[in-house]
């Protein structure tokens, strides 16, 4: 059983930067445990901390004007890496949805796997949505799952999103990939023998 | 009228869930340090055992040094990974080919090395650079750890299938242009993101014309354009390859499986998704000059200016050039740099240590460059001493380290260090990707040989050749 996820109404912290790669959401050299947990800690390592661990104030998980579990990031974000640690370190600093025009697939299967909601919204609404949060960083954005739909409700626009019917029911219900494969061992073995 | 995606993907299909993903069966899981520990402790939580453990090898390659060996990782939190995964290798049952072991190397160069590769299967691993076995005519990609636990489990993955696409390449390359030079073009041309939701197969003259490993290189990086794979359908230089490895089929099962081989090809009217088409001509030796494996430039041309970039790439461009500290419109040629690196799962086997020991015979090192040289496997380090290639390249002042992923990821201690440069065989220019700060420039053997030579950018083209 993992974490549910049916509606969420958040501030949001923005990153305006397109083909953000798995090597910034957690560096390589962070990538050493052998548990899930910590990973928060070196989200976007190197953007917020400088090379003595100092916070470098300049970076938006610095600046106490924005906060939330919303992350808006630019087009093609999570690129790179298959490392499931991109989506670990995403969740663990307590994101619970990102929000971009463009995802790479595998991060897209890995967050979907951690609870962490990737919704797809188009050029234009990303554009504008990084303009309400720049112009009062207390924007709320709405994500309604069961509807699949987002809204800035800055602005009052709203876009509907795409998922598929199964892993939104795995959101919705807590359901986890693993359990569902155990429950088809007899079809595996079926198709083994059949092969 | 399928494509050879189709053909192999349709093949596993256990199950199709209705608007969801398809339950997919996994012929080959290949498993390193870094990314399974989390999914062998799952299935511990469970109660579950690996469900086929005859179909999953294990080798740590991520976080290993490159030196000593032989001696206990000095870095704890490393060595307690890399032994996490011979503890759990032993506890479930599944083949380690561990520290020091003949077979052991970059899990990527000993797959096929090994003959574990072979055409027809579907195969992941938890690296994004699975890809590499498309090259012989396989569906291969990478996953993340719980899709690695679904595996342990279960044999199988839940997937979406991917759109397809066929990019050709035709015509022939011109001389010192390799397969890295390539890949680099095309992903070039297609952006970061340009084959995002795509299974890519190449095609045309100049793929087929390429050795198992060129065709590796090429199937290695088709991940940096964001597809979920790429592969190339296989033929008599795939099978060549193939004859005789440690698990390759033997007897009567070779000529069954030979004979399914065989029919493992797009069908001539298949319909593609896309279709895209380059050739070879326009292809010359490549840099990257940026953070994305996307922002590539044939050796002698400029980088691009500002004005050139879309408006919403504009920001990014800007902070890349300036990360890498390079200046828009100027050209890359003649700039002095501080590290090579000849490795990866990308050019680490022994085609790329012979084009590299060829451009550097009877020449040296520059004194402004640090070299590392990290063959793929250990396999690849024996073929390097039976060719010889070792004696010229110690007598032009290189030394040949033991095999892991090195630099590629700086996992480990080979860390470039802050603001240098380093010209590299691997597979991603990320920001800090070989070393906090670390500025990488990708390129393909021969560029980097050049470079090691000559302590700068140099196009390989230039150097006197015997």
């Amino acid at each position: 059983m993992k974490d549910k996820f049916s509606t969420l109404t958040s501030t949001c912290i923005p990153l305006p930067v397109e083909n953000i790669d798995t090597d910034q959401i957690i560096p390589a050299r962070f990538l050493k445990a052998t548990t899930r947990k910590g990973f928060g800690d070196n989200l976007f390592r190197d953007w917020r901390y400088d090379s003595n661990g100092n916070p470098i104030a300049s970076f938006v998980l610095n600046n106490p004007a924005y906060s939330g579990s919303i992350l808006v990031a630019g087009k093609n974000f999570g690129s790179g890496s298959s490392r499931e640690h991109a989506a670990w370190a995403v969740a663990g600093y307590g994101f619970k949805v990102v929000v971009s025009s463009f995802f790479a697939d595998i991060f897209k299967n890995n967050a979907l796997n951690n609870c962490v909601l990737p919704v797809v919204v188009s050029e234009d609404f990303l554009s504008s949505l990084f303009d309400s949060i720049n112009n009062a960083p207390a924007t709320t954005v709405t994500v309604d799952l069961n509807a699949q739909t987002i809204t800035n409700n800055a602005t009052g626009e709203s876009e509907s999103f795409s998922i598929n019917s199964y892993k939104k029911g795995c959101l919705l219900n807590g359901f986890d990939d693993i359990d569902f494969l155990l429950s088809k061992k007899d079809d595996i073995e079926e198709w083994e023998n059949k092969r | 009228m399928n494509t050879l995606f189709d053909k192999i993907w349709d093949a596993h299909i256990v199950n199709k869930i209705d608007e969801g993903p398809t339950q997919l069966y996994i012929d080959r899981h290949y498993c390193h340090e870094v990314t399974s520990p989390q999914a062998f402790n799952g299935l511990r939580e469970r109660g579950i055992k690996v469900f086929r453990p005859e179909k999953t090898f294990c080798s740590p390659d991520h976080n290993i040094p490159t030196l000593n060996q032989d001696k206990p990782i000095a870095d704890s939190v490393s060595r307690n990974q890399v032994e996490t995964l011979t503890k759990n290798a032993n506890e479930f049952g599944v083949t380690l080919f561990g520290l020091g072991h003949p077979n052991n190397g970059i899990i990527h160069v000993i797959g096929p090395e090994n003959g574990l590769t072979l055409p027809g299967y579907t195969i992941v691993c938890g690296d994004s650079h699975t890809s590499t076995h498309g090259a012989f005519g396989a569906v291969a990609f990478g996953i993340g750890t719980s899709e690695v636990e679904m595996v342990l489990a279960s044999q199988c993955i839940l997937q979406p299938k991917p759109k397809t696409m066929r990019i050709t390449v035709n015509g022939q390359l011109k001389p010192f242009v390799t397969a890295k030079d390539i890949a680099l073009y095309i992903i070039a041309k297609m952006t970061t993101g340009g084959a995002t939701g795509y299974f890519v197969e190449y095609a045309g003259e100049a793929i087929r014309n390429l050795s198992m490993e060129e065709r590796m290189t090429v199937c290695n990086l088709s991940i940096e354009m964001g597809a979920r794979g790429g592969l190339i359908a296989p033929d008599d230089t795939t099978f060549e390859y193939i004859k005789g490895r440690e698990y390759a089929p033997k007897g009567d099962e070779w000529v069954k499986s030979i004979a399914y081989w065989r029919t493992l090809k797009s069908d001539n009217n298949a319909v593609f998704d896309k279709e895209i088409v380059f050739n070879a001509e326009d292809i010359e030796p490549r840099i990257t000059y940026g953070t994305n494996p996307g922002m590539g430039i044939g050796i002698s041309e400029n980088i691009p200016n500002i004005d050139e970039i879309d408006d919403t790439g504009k920001i990014s461009f800007k902070k890349s050039i300036d990360y890498m500290g390079f200046k828009p419109g100027e050209k890359l040629l003649g700039k002095p740099i501080d590290y090579v690196f000849l490795g990866s799962c990308t050019n680490g086997r022994i085609e790329d240590f012979r084009a590299f020991a060829n451009i550097v015979k009877g020449r040296h090192k520059a004194k402004n460059i640090v070299a590392w040289l990290v063959p793929g496997s250990w396999k690849v380090i024996a073929q390097i001493k039976e060719e010889g290639l070792d004696k010229i390249l110690m007598e032009a002042g290189f030394e040949i380290r033991q095999p892991g992923c090195s630099a590629c990821l700086a996992m480990n201690e080979d860390k470039v260090p802050a603001g240098k440069y380093a010209v590299s065989t691997s597979n991603r220019n990320f920001e800090g990707r070989q070393g906090p700060g670390a500025r990488t420039i990708l390129a393909g053997p021969l560029v980097a040989a050049a470079a090691a030579i000559t302590g700068k950018i140099t196009d390989p083209r230039t150097i006197q050749h015997d």
